[in-house]
């Protein structure tokens, strides 16, 4: 290894796998607590050339925030779908709608289309291949403007913010 | 009240997979056919989860733990084979 | 005494809110017109739905067994994080394979217009990450 301290590149991923070895066995016995300990160092290791380059978070309470807000974003907005879905009055207007990035580091793209698909009424379609613009299918869409809009108000620059200047 | 809210809970479960046979069998196209699969492997942890409340035990988790494992997987496998016509490359 | 109806409230309700939002989310999917609408239901009206039953079968297992067991929250977590990446990679088999969409759809992603792709659709060719 070039690096000194290489085998441990990563250490909320494993700190992450120790605490879900855990959970999965359900015990805090010191055996298992070695074993996982083991585990979380060995797998970063093996699986290590398969991870893209993570970008470090900048400001962590910017993400907390994040986060919160999407979740809350996630329940208030599958009350709206499901509306949808259930009023037989409804007037649906699906629309494919191309998306500009303005995020430019891949692990940052995925977190926004992730965001994206989990917030009910769009999903993340296709990643153009230049890696420039994303295309997202909505369900029901008055104003693609205004869309394209929210969603760079309300994910894409706190994203930026927080993993990208 | 928890054996009422468990019994509507479960009807509830079982018409949404019958919906996802429905969708299974008719499906005019191949990820139509997918998607219902993998809206079967979701709901039917969520039948998993009822039973164990049902019966009162927490031995089902670990299956319900390993369905949304393979499911996932397996819906990711099938996708790959169709767009790339392969799926380890 | 009355924590505990309110507790037991609480669970039934969560139970309830999960089943409504599975049969909405299959409801979705058996009835809308075409493959990208119905791709909307399943993927996130189930995936909290899941998410409800599994809060309540929590929260039942903390009031009886008085230890809080945070093992279902991985499954929650789990399906959350995987709910995105299948209905992302379904949508885009569904562009490969170039599935019709109802007329009402406004836009036309190149994907999908045929003097573009051609009559047969060719393999993806960035590579790897696909």
């Amino acid at each position: 290894m070039i690096q000194s301290r290489s085998w441990l590149r990563t250490p909320l991923l494993s700190i992450l796998l120790l605490i879900v070895w855990l959970l999965l066995v359900r015990s805090m016995a010191i055996g298992h607590i070695l074993l996982g300990g083991f585990l979380s160092i060995i797998i970063p290791l093996v699986t290590r050339r398969f991870w893209d380059v993570q970008p470090s978070v900048k400001k962590p309470w910017l993400l907390l925030r994040f986060v919160l807000r999407v979740l809350a974003d996630i329940i208030v907005a599958n009350l709206e779908v499901a509306w949808l879905i259930v009023n037989p009055w409804r007037r649906l207007k699906p629309a494919f709608v191309e998306y500009p990035l303005m995020l430019e580091e891949r692990f940052t793209i995925t977190l926004l289309a992730n965001t994206i698909s989990l917030t009910p009424g769009t999903v993340s379609a296709n990643l153009r291949m230049d890696g420039k613009t994303l295309l997202i299918h909505a369900l029901n869409v008055e104003d693609e403007e205004a869309l394209i809009e929210e969603i760079r108000e309300r994910y894409e620059r706190p994203l930026k913010e927080i993993y990208e200047c | 009240m928890l054996d009422t809210a468990l019994w509507i809970s479960l009807a509830l479960v079982v018409m949404a997979l019958l919906m996802n046979v429905y969708r299974l069998a008719i499906g005019p196209s191949l990820p139509d056919r997918l998607l219902a699969l993998d809206t079967m492997y979701v709901n039917s942890i969520a039948l998993i989860v009822l039973l164990g409340l049902w019966l009162n035990t927490k031995t089902y988790f670990e299956a319900a733990l390993l369905i949304a494992m393979l499911g996932f997987i397996s819906t990711v496998a099938v996708c790959k084979y169709l767009l790339r016509g392969d799926i380890i490359e | 005494m009355t924590l505990y109806v309110i507790l037991e409230g609480v669970i039934a309700f969560f139970l309830v809110a999960g089943g409504i939002f599975a049969f909405i989310g299959s409801l979705g999917m058996a009835h809308l017109r075409d493959f990208y609408m119905r791709l909307h239901g399943p993927t996130k009206a189930t995936t909290l739905g899941i998410g409800c039953t599994l809060a309540a079968s929590m929260l039942y297992f903390w009031v009886t067994e008085g230890k809080p067991d945070i093992q279902e929250m991985l499954i929650t977590l789990f399906l959350f994080i995987t709910a995105p990446v299948s209905a992302h990679l379904l949508a885009k088999t569904g562009l490969h394979q170039q599935l019709k969409y109802v007329k009402k759809t406004s836009g036309s992603p190149h994907e999908l217009r045929r003097e573009e792709v051609g009559e047969k659709p060719v393999p993806h060719p960035d590579k790897g990450h696909g």
